[in-house]
C-alpha cells in the first residue's frame, strides 16, 4: 500500500491560497470597508485632527510575524486605528496589522460588523499563535485591555497592570519579536470624566463613560475626539528568542518579561510627556 | 495492514453514501459492498448490496460477521435536524451509532478500519470561539442544542471505541456544511430564496465544502490510513455577504439580533426551516483549520468560494431542468432481478461476489 508522507508537525505549508478575486480575508476583514474608511476618516484623523508624529517606526520587521503591544486609553480608543495607520503610512513595507478585540464586539450586534472588517481579531490565544506563527502577520495587543480604556482622566498615562503577561506567552510560543509602542495623546483625545456603572448594566455595554461629548450628544457623541497632538513612538523590538526552547512554560519569566516591558513603555511615556510643551499643537 | 476490500457504508441513501458506494463500485480490487439504511437508496447502484436496517442498526454485527466485513464508513450521522424528528435524530446518532460500533467490536471482529462521518456541529457556534477550530480544541461551551448534543456524545463514542481497539484504523470527520447541486439541506434552501436573510448587526463567517469533495474524503479515507480526527471543509473562509454576493443575492438583514429563534419562524412559510444550529451560524459563524486533513493527502478541490459558485450556477439553471429529469427509485424486485437471476448476461469481469 502507498506509504503517506508523515504528517509534519509543520502544517504552514498547508495555509489556504490566497483567492485575489476576494475582497474579504478569512478572519473576515473587508480591503472595501477599510480602504473607504481609510481614505476618510483615518486620513482625516492621522493627518489632521491628531497630526500624528511616528518616531521608530523601522523598529515594526518588514516581513514575518511581529507582536506589538501599546498603552491604551480612550472610551472609543483612537489609538488602535492610528498605530493600524501609522504602520500603513510610515512603513517601508506597509502591512496590514491584526488587533486583537474582546470577545464582546462579536456578540454585539452594534459592533460585530464592523469590528471584525476593520482588522479587529477575537483576543482568543489560538487566533494569535495562527496570526503570528502560521501567518507571520502583525498583530497589535493592548495588555491593559478595557482596564485602560475604562481608567478616568485623572489616572492618565498611568499604566495599569499587563494582564497576566498572555502576550508575551503568546510571543514566545509564536518565536516572534515584541515591539513596545508608547502613545500619547489618545488620552486627552477623548478623556472619560466618570463611569456610570448602572447605566453600563443596563444598556449592557463593556463600560458607560462620561467623556466631554457622550453620552449628552448621544451616540454620535461616541466619536467627539478632541483634537490632540499624537505621538506614537516605537520601541526596539525584544527578541523572544533568546530564552532557549519552550520558555512560556516558566511563569516567572513571563512574569518578569512583562514587567520589564510595561517597564519601558512607562518609561517612554514619562519622557514624552516631559518633552510635551503642547497637548493640542 | 490490507487495503479495505470488503466495505460496509451505512446512510447508503444519503446522497454522499450513496456516491461513496458507487466510486467504490468502479474499482475492482473492491469485492464486496454493502450499503444499510433504514430508507431506499437515492441513487442507482450495480453491485452495492442493499439491506434495509432499522434506525438502531440492531443486526448490523451479524451482517458484519456475515460477509467478513473489513472497513466500516459510517456515513449515517444526521447533521441537520430539519430532515428528522429530534427524537428519531437521537435514536439514529446516538443510539445508532452505539449498535454500530458494537457491531464492529470484539476479539473475532472482521473489521479493520472504521471510518466516522461527523460534522463540524460537533464544535458549536459561540461568541468565544477560535477563529479557526483545530481537531484539538475543545468546544468553549457545552453543546446547546439536541443535535450538537447528540453529534457530542456520538464521538465521544467513537473516540472511546477507538481507544479500546488499538488494531482498527478509526477515522473521524467533522465535515462543514456541504453545498452542492444534489444536496438538501437546511442551507440550501436559505440560499436558495431571492434574498438572503441575515441577522442585523451580524455578517458570520461560514465555510463550505462541496458535495463531490465529501464522497472524494470520505473515499480517500477508505483507501488510505488516517487514524484520529479530521476537519473537512473548504479552503478560505467566507463571510455571508460574500455568500450572497457569490449567488447573486441581496443580504436582507431582517432578522433582529434579540429573540431570532422566534423570528425565523415566519419563513417556513416560504419552505425554508431554520434549525437552533443554523440560527447560531447566522449569528456567529464558524471557521475550522483544515490543515491536518490536507497534510494527510485529501483530495480537496473546491475551495469554500468556488463551493458556492458552484451552487450559484446551480441556482441558475435549476428553475428551467427542474422537473425533467425523472429521480431515482429503488425497486427492490428489480435490482435483485439484475444481481440474482441466472438470465441475466453479467460481464465477465465482474466480481465473483454476486454469486456468494
Amino acid at each position: 500500500m502507498k506509504q503517506l508522507p508523515a504528517p509534519s508537525k509543520d502544517l504552514r505549508a498547508y495555509l489556504p491560497a490566497i483567492e485575489p478575486e476576494r475582497q474579504v480575508s478569512d478572519w473576515g476583514r473587508s480591503e472595501r470597508v477599510e480602504g473607504v474608511l481609510d481614505k476618510t476618516l483615518y486620513d482625516f484623523l492621522y493627518h489632521y485632527w491628531f497630526r500624528c508624529e511616528v518616531e521608530g517606526i523601522e523598529h515594526v520587521p518588514a516581513d514575518g510575524g511581529a507582536l506589538l503591544v501599546s498603552n491604551h486609553s480612550g472610551a472609543l480608543p483612537p489609538d488602535a486605528t492610528m498605530i493600524l495607520k501609522a504602520v500603513k503610512e510610515e512603513h517601508s513595507r506597509p502591512r496590514p496589522v491584526h488587533l486583537t478585540v474582546e470577545h464582546f464586539f462579536k456578540g454585539n450586534p452594534l459592533f460585530s460588523m464592523l469590528v471584525a472588517k476593520i482588522g479587529g481579531v477575537p483576543a482568543h490565544p489560538a487566533n494569535v499563535q495562527r496570526l503570528l506563527y502560521d501567518e507571520g502577520q502583525l498583530v497589535l495587543v493592548f495588555p491593559e485591555g478595557r482596564k485602560g480604556t475604562e481608567k478616568l482622566y485623572t489616572d492618565r498615562y498611568r499604566l495599569r497592570r499587563f494582564g497576566r503577561g498572555g502576550f508575551v506567552e503568546a510571543a514566545m510560543r509564536a518565536q516572534v519579536p515584541i515591539v513596545p509602542i508608547a502613545l500619547v495623546g489618545a488620552e486627552e483625545a477623548m478623556p472619560v470624566f466618570a463611569q456610570i456603572g448602572v447605566l453600563k448594566r443596563l444598556t449592557g455595554l463593556l463600560y458607560f463613560p462620561v467623556t466631554p461629548t457622550f453620552p449628552h450628544f448621544g451616540l454620535l457623541g461616541f466619536l467627539g475626539y478632541l483634537p490632540a497632538k499624537f505621538r506614537i513612538r516605537f520601541l526596539e523590538p525584544i527578541p523572544t528568542d533568546q530564552w532557549g526552547p519552550e520558555p512560556y512554560n516558566d511563569r516567572g519569566l513571563v512574569q518578569r518579561v512583562a514587567d520589564e516591558i510595561r517597564g519601558r513603555i512607562q518609561d517612554e511615556l514619562y519622557d514624552m510627556l516631559a518633552k510635551r510643551t503642547s497637548v493640542w499643537l | 495492514m490490507a487495503p479495505a476490500r470488503r466495505v460496509l457504508v451505512t446512510g447508503v441513501s444519503s446522497f454522499w453514501g450513496g456516491k461513496l458506494a458507487q466510486a467504490l463500485e468502479r474499482d475492482p480490487s473492491i469485492e464486496v459492498i454493502i450499503g444499510v439504511s433504514p430508507d431506499d437508496p437515492s441513487l442507482e447502484l450495480e453491485r452495492t448490496e442493499f439491506v434495509r436496517v432499522g434506525t438502531q442498526h440492531a443486526l448490523l454485527r451479524r451482517i458484519v460477521q456475515a460477509a467478513q466485513i473489513d472497513t466500516v464508513v459510517d456515513s449515517r450521522l444526521i447533521v441537520d435536524s430539519t430532515t428528522a424528528s429530534e427524537r428519531v435524530a437521537h435514536e439514529g446518532n446516538v443510539i445508532g451509532t452505539m449498535n454500530i460500533l458494537a457491531a464492529c467490536a470484539g476479539p473475532d471482529s472482521p473489521v479493520r478500519k472504521f471510518v466516522f462521518k461527523s460534522s463540524a456541529h460537533y464544535y458549536g457556534c459561540e461568541q468565544d470561539d477560535p477563529a479557526f477550530f483545530t481537531e484539538r480544541m475543545q468546544r468553549p461551551h457545552p453543546p446547546r442544542t439536541r443535535l450538537e448534543r447528540d453529534i457530542v456524545e456520538a464521538e465521544q463514542a467513537v473516540a472511546s471505541f477507538a481507544e479500546r481497539n488499538t488494531d482498527i484504523t478509526v477515522t473521524t470527520l467533522r465535515f462543514v456544511n456541504g453545498l452542492g447541486p444534489d444536496l438538501r439541506t437546511a442551507h440550501a434552501s436559505l440560499f436558495a430564496l431571492p434574498v438572503l436573510p441575515s441577522i442585523l448587526g451580524f455578517d458570520p463567517r461560514y465555510q463550505f465544502i462541496h458535495e463531490d469533495d465529501i464522497v472524494a474524503v470520505l473515499e480517500h479515507a477508505v483507501r488510505e490510513e488516517l487514524p484520529g480526527v479530521y476537519n473537512a471543509a473548504g479552503d478560505g473562509v467566507l463571510v455571508l455577504s460574500e455568500v450572497a454576493s457569490l449567488l447573486g443575492r441581496r443580504l436582507a438583514p431582517v432578522l433582529p439580533p434579540w429573540g431570532t429563534g422566534l423570528a425565523v419562524e415566519p419563513l417556513k412559510l416560504l419552505g425554508v426551516k431554520v434549525p437552533p444550529e443554523m440560527v447560531s451560524q447566522l449569528r456567529f459563524g464558524r471557521g475550522v483549520d483544515n490543515r491536518k486533513l490536507k497534510a494527510a493527502g485529501a483530495p480537496l478541490r473546491h475551495t469554500s468560494r468556488e463551493t458556492v459558485q458552484a451552487f450559484a450556477e446551480h441556482l441558475r439553471v435549476a428553475a428551467i431542468w427542474r422537473d425533467s429529469a425523472e429521480p431515482y427509485r429503488y425497486e427492490r424486485e428489480v435490482e435483485e432481478f439484475l444481481r440474482y437471476s441466472p438470465s441475466v448476461r453479467r460481464s465477465t469481469d465482474a466480481p465473483e461476489n454476486l454469486q456468494a
